[in-house]
């Protein structure tokens, strides 16, 4: 249906994206709010017709994208014909219905709600982190009294502080009880432990039993919070809202292209946030999306370095770059022996200038970091629904079966397994799990660990798979540690040809619930440009290899004697086995391209400068292949991207993820079923990529904040009662 | 000549006024009064426990007497004798019950495959209410046939019955009695062989007023914090486990069957017009023979007083006030007391409430700013904490209401305090904020020179007192008090005015 209405489109010349966002509607009613007609679906809520009217509605406990809690009561509006003012937030609009937002009894209501809400707050809004961006503040300067009556000699609510963890920083005296982050704890992360306990004025939030909040999505209460009870631990004191400068940026931890806006402050990124994009992330970010910008500080390399028997002599752009000529022609290279490696976080742009160059030099070998990524790939990557998250993030929550196999959503895309969880609580979702046994946020029927589970669920006539097959949206969410396994190609092509056996359901215009769950930010984008060996090529022994932030490489895959460069932002790995290092600018420092695992391309935009001597990194191998002697036919980023055009049209074609019609994914499917295997199963079971969450990629290793964490969450140290607490801190409360 | 001078002075002849008045003169109906109920007309027979709980005893009073007919007649039939008896719900609020349960059945409720419940609010927690009880102790058969008759009439597949956890005798008996009614075939699969499937289940609280809150009382015994829902949805189309269900107060159940039994008609004699019926009156207080009584509505409160009671402690005139149904509703003084009928419209013109029927009498040896002070504690206390005026404004108003027992507080203090139960009132997600504010705006209302009295008392004794309570002695005399703080200022000498020039 979709797909139709985008084809007639398509042929009338008109746009095709709003018909892709048609979606069931029901009945409208109308209503007038302050006088004004406004007519809103069925069901909507009034506080939600009251903003289709122009009306701004005042609240604390109202979230869109949480459950309604109706209890602090700013929201009152009056209605005709009811005698008491009506929670907006609770109330539908019923058709008809007149609600009044500028009345006395509005007003005199918001002002006794605020009252009684700063009864108990503390006034410490010059010490505390929410200021400026404090909804409790404004609305009070909006709302309420300009004076207060509270005098009781009793004095304020004094409530404990709670422990949860490294990132999150609780003063609980500031609560109002608006339990958003208990809502969004049991609905969005999946932390069921996070509550409310005792009743009255003694209501309190916490985990009912001493624990951190464990989960990657906890940042996201802090933004949630709407006064400073919840903040940013590593943010702490550091900044205030005001001074910083706002940067619409793309998440690079992980491969969903988080949409965030990167807030700095002179050279330095203060803080990252989400941005709101329904497609994509909603309106939440994983907590290594907002911490792990502290990594950006440190292990930074400034200059180009050139190895000079075990140390590492600073350089001048000139003497790295002659030095690199200096290796390739001493070392020999030729053709396919001339290797560069992709790592996770290289950009779009560079990619693209670096597989130009390599190819302007003979060789084929552009691979990519990861296990088997010197191999020409498992999935051929001619078709991009064979490498692409092909049903659309969104479409997680409409499909009603999800098989997972070898992969870990909780910790490769800790945003949309929240999407998981919301069609696991809201529908009759199954899911099915093939792999290494993962905590998920919600439950799943565990059908085996290793290929043999996936030849069994293709056969299976019972169990999940049975319910696999009634679903009218079934999905198959192959994880990207699954095409670098030893069994993945065999794996793959035996749910290729299940999907071919039921493309009925699988593969229809509507719907193609082959998926193909990336993890890296860069890995779509070099499928795209076919950033992968050729068969010979792989073949050849490298003599020089270059690095494009590559730190997960094996250094044993790498000969003694090849020359080796390094190009990226962090001293990691990849840096202590180069010959010459390059200094690369991070992703908040560059305004580059970033295809997600949808195949989404979306536009980076550089927040602060490249500190020292580091540059942009398509720059530096331009730069490179001018010394070596064939400069890349580019000299500005709007040439490059003409070239990326040239490469394939999707890699700027920006915040719209292009489907592949049924007929090309059909003939991927076909290379995938038709590929040739090891007559033999190894047998291995398909592991988790990810172990630890928090440190995956240079940036992140390199975090301070993203260590607390690995100790908090992962080596669960810090866990419950900490030693030094066992009675202080009651004895004071 | 009279008329020839009124026509003088320009008015109309007298006769002609009469001619006018003409109708208004027909004679008044005579005055029925309400009150003495007759023993063959009593509900409740075993109120006392005098007598057997059990089911044959239950028997024997007319318990479960044909009811197997009750429900042959069907869920219209029922619904409408209710509605003929006039019965309101007895719980506080007084909805009409056969309206209420009419709910229910809403046009084509029959394809909507939930199941569907009715929930009996046993949680009686209102202080000075003491009737549930009673009926659970004595009568338990009255309520467990109640649900059967009440659980037809709404189609119901089953009655969960939340009874207080502190009841434990109480518990044991409609436990029993529970029991009995299964082994008798009276509910269970085919309840009294009407071919009616009906189960009775008992559920316990753990003790929290708030779990008296219809919606509150749903979330509790799905086991969850009983924290009230927010309406709508109404528990009829979203209740209990997401059900169609209707929450009853124990007595309105318990009358059920009686009224079926003896018909709408018989019910309805009783009482003023939209007030029908017999009700169970707890008299608690300064009376010499504290009570639960059955008695007509709309009966006097100085009879019920008089009469079942043994009259106020020393005497009528040693009344101070009455608090006439339950902690909720606002203390009427002894001027009003004499007036009142105790129904739901004679005490809501009264600016009080029939509640649960809970009179609370009060001699003149009370502190009454004390007693409304302890009841501002009972509901900071019992407050759930969820919506922010009660959770703020019950702590708040229990603290002013503990400096005006003492006496330490500004008159101006008051008006602020009034204006403070007017924040609370009305702006909640249940009643419970209004019950914490009523009793205060009633105190407020008809006792306010005895808090003035109070407050000048205090003054006198310890000097000026600062806005929230602390004394302005305290406050050293080097620091500035602000004026929001309401300090006392000696009077200032102004410079004389300039001569002229």
């Amino acid at each position: 249906m979709l797909r139709l209405g985008a084809k007639r489109a398509l042929r009338s010349g008109a746009a095709s994206r709003g018909f892709q966002t048609s979606s069931k509607r029901s009945a409208d009613v109308t209503l007038t709010v302050d006088g004004k007609s406004v007519t809103v679906p069925q069901g909507t809520a009034l506080i939600q017709a009251c903003e289709a009217a122009g009306v701004t509605i005042p609240r604390f406990c109202y979230h869109d994208r949480l459950a309604i809690a109706g209890n602090c009561r700013m929201c009152l509006v009056e209605v005709a014909r009811s005698p008491k003012p009506v929670a907006s937030c609770a109330m539908p609009a019923m058709p008809g219905a007149q609600v009044f937002t500028n009345t006395p009894m509005v007003h005199e209501a918001r002002e006794g709600v605020m009252e009684f809400l700063l009864a108990n707050h503390p006034l410490d809004c010059p010490i505390c982190d929410q200021g400026g961006e404090c909804d409790l503040q404004d609305q009070s300067m909006r709302y309420g009294s300009d004076r207060t009556r509270f005098h009781e000699i009793t004095g304020k609510r004094a409530v404990e502080n709670k422990d949860f963890g490294p990132l999150v920083k609780t003063v609980m005296n500031r609560c109002i009880q608006c339990t958003r982050c208990v809502r969004f704890a049991n609905e969005v992360a999946g932390v069921e432990e996070l509550g409310t306990t005792g009743r009255g004025n003694d209501l309190q939030i916490g985990m009912y039993v001493e624990k951190v909040m464990d989960s990657e999505l906890s940042g996201n209460v802090v933004d949630l919070c709407p006064v400073g009870a919840l903040t940013s631990k590593p943010y702490a004191f550091h900044a205030r809202p005001w001074e910083l400068k706002d940067t619409e940026s793309i998440d690079v931890m992980d491969a969903v292209g988080s949409n965030i806006n990167v807030q700095s402050r002179g050279p330095k990124v203060m803080r990252v946030q989400p941005r709101t994009n329904e497609d994509v992330n909603e309106e939440w970010i994983s907590d290594k999306t907002r911490y792990a910008y502290d990594g950006l500080q440190f292990q930074r390399l400034m200059t180009p370095l050139v190895r000079q028997g075990d140390r590492f002599i600073p350089a001048s752009w000139e003497g790295a770059l002659t030095a690199i000529r200096a290796g390739l022609t001493n070392s020999g290279a030729q053709g396919n022996s001339i290797k560069a490696i992709a790592g996770a976080l290289a950009d779009t742009e560079s990619l693209v200038a670096l597989k130009d160059w390599i190819n302007n030099l003979g060789s084929d070998n552009t691979a990519l970091d990861c296990a088997g990524g010197s191999e020409p790939p498992a999935a051929t990557v001619d078709v991009r629904s064979n490498y692409l998250f092909n049903a659309t993030i969104p479409a997680l929550e409409q499909a009603d079966a999800i098989l997972l196999v070898g992969t870990n959503p909780r910790h490769e895309a800790a945003v949309m397994n929240s999407r998981i969880r919301k069609s696991y609580l809201h529908t009759g979702l199954e899911v099915g799990f093939i792999g290494e046994r993962a905590e998920t946020t919600y439950e799943y029927e565990y059908l085996g660990a290793d290929l043999k589970a996936v030849d069994e669920f293709v056969k299976s006539k019972n169990g999940f798979a049975a319910k696999f097959k009634e679903a009218k949206k079934p999905m198959i969410v192959v994880g990207s540690a699954l095409t670098e396994h030893p069994d993945g190609k065999a794996a793959l092509k035996t749910l290729a040809k299940y999907v071919q056996a039921n493309k009925g359901k699988m593969l229809t215009p509507e719907w193609n619930g082959f998926c193909v769950l990336q993890r890296h930010a860069s890995r779509a984008a070099a499928y795209d440009i076919g950033f992968v060996p050729t068969a010979s090529a792989a073949k050849a022994t490298p003599s020089f290899v270059y690095l494009l932030s590559a730190d997960d490489v094996d250094p044993k895959s790498i000969p003694e004697s090849a020359f080796v460069v390094y190009q990226g932002s962090h001293g990691d790995l990849g840096a202590q086995i180069a010959d010459v290092v390059l200094p690369g600018a991070a992703y908040t420092e560059k305004g580059m391209t970033w295809v997600n695992t949808e195949g989404r391309a979306q536009m980076g935009r550089a927040a602060v400068s490249i500190p020292g001597a580091a540059r942009e990194d398509w720059k530096i191998i331009r730069a490179l292949s001018e010394v070596c002697g064939e400069p890349l036919p580019y000299d500005d980023i709007v040439q490059l991207r003409d070239r990326m055009w040239e490469v394939s049209p999707t890699l700027v074609r920006y915040d719209s993820a292009e489907p592949t019609s049924v007929d090309v994914a059909q003939l991927g499917l076909a290379q995938m079923a038709n590929a040739l295997t090891p007559a033999k199963a190894s047998g291995k079971p398909f592991e988790k990529p990810i172990k630890n969450f928090y440190m995956t990629d240079p940036i992140s290793r390199a975090s301070v904040t993203m260590a607390h964490c690995t100790k908090a969450f992962v080596k669960g140290e810090g866990y419950g009662l900490s030693k030094d607490e066992t009675a202080a801190q009651a004895s004071f409360a | 000549m009279l008329a020839k001078a009124a026509a003088r002075r320009g008015l109309k002849p007298l006769w002609n006024v009469q001619l006018q008045r003409g109708f208004a003169t027909v004679q008044d109906p005579p005055v029925r009064h309400y009150g003495g109920l007759k023993d063959q007309d009593r509900i409740f027979t075993n109120l006392y426990s005098r007598h057997d709980h059990g089911l044959k005893g239950a028997q024997s009073r007319g318990d479960w007497h044909r009811t197997k007919d009750i429900l042959a007649k069907g869920d219209s039939w029922i619904i409408q004798t209710m509605k003929d008896s006039g019965l309101r719900g007895r719980g506080g609020a007084g909805f009409p019950s056969g309206l209420k349960w009419s709910f229910m059945n809403k046009p084509g409720w029959e394809k909507d495959p939930r199941p569907r419940y009715l929930v009996v609010n046993a949680d009686e927690g209102e202080p000075g209410t003491c009737k549930d009880r009673e009926i659970m102790r004595g009568d338990p058969h009255k309520l467990v046939e109640g649900c059967l008759v009440a659980g037809r009439a709404m189609n119901a597949t089953a009655a969960y019955i939340y009874i207080r956890g502190e009841f434990y005798q109480e518990a044991s008996h409609v436990q029993q009695a529970i029991d009995e009614a299964y082994k008798a075939g009276l509910i269970g699969k085919n309840a009294c062989g009407s071919g009616y499937k009906f189960d009775v289940y008992l559920h316990r609280g753990a003790g929290a007023y708030i779990c008296g809150e219809e919606t509150a009382l749903i979330e509790s015994l799905e086991g969850k914090q009983g924290k009230p829902r927010l309406k709508p949805p109404f528990p009829a189309d979203v209740g209990l486990f997401g059900c169609p269900s209707t929450v009853a107060n124990v007595e309105t159940v318990s009358v059920a069957p009686t009224i079926c039994r003896r018909g709408g008609k018989w019910f309805a004699s009783f009482g003023r017009e939209r007030n029908q019926g017999t009700k169970l009156f707890c008299i608690s207080g300064h009376v010499n023979n504290p009570c639960t009584i059955e008695e007509e509505m709309s009966i006097p409160l100085k009879e019920l007083v008089e009469k079942h009671c043994g009259g106020v402690r020393g005497g009528w005139d040693n009344l101070l006030g009455i608090i006439p149904g339950g902690s909720s509703v606002p203390i009427l003084p002894i001027k009003k007391c004499e007036e009142v009928l105790m129904d739901f419209d004679s005490l809501k013109d009264a600016q009080s409430g029939l509640g649960t029927g809970a009179v609370i009498v009060m001699d003149k040896s009370t502190d009454v700013v004390a007693a409304i002070a302890r009841f501002a504690h009972f509901y900071k206390h019992e407050s759930c904490g969820q919506c922010t005026p009660c959770r703020e404004g019950t702590t708040w108003m229990m603290n002013m209401m503990d400096r005006f027992a003492e006496g330490r507080g500004q008159e101006r203090e008051i008006d602020m305090l009034l204006e403070l139960t007017k924040q609370v009132e009305g702006r909640t997600i249940c009643a419970l904020g209004d019950a914490a504010a009523w009793p205060i705006q009633g105190l407020m209302r008809h006792f306010r020179p005895e808090v003035e009295k109070r407050l000048a008392q205090f003054k006198a004794a310890n000097g000026p007192v600062l806005f929230g309570g602390r004394l302005q002695r305290d406050v050293p005399s080097e620091l500035a008090i602000p004026d929001n703080m309401g300090p006392e200022r000696p009077e200032q000498q102004l410079p004389p005015p300039p001569a002229a020039a």
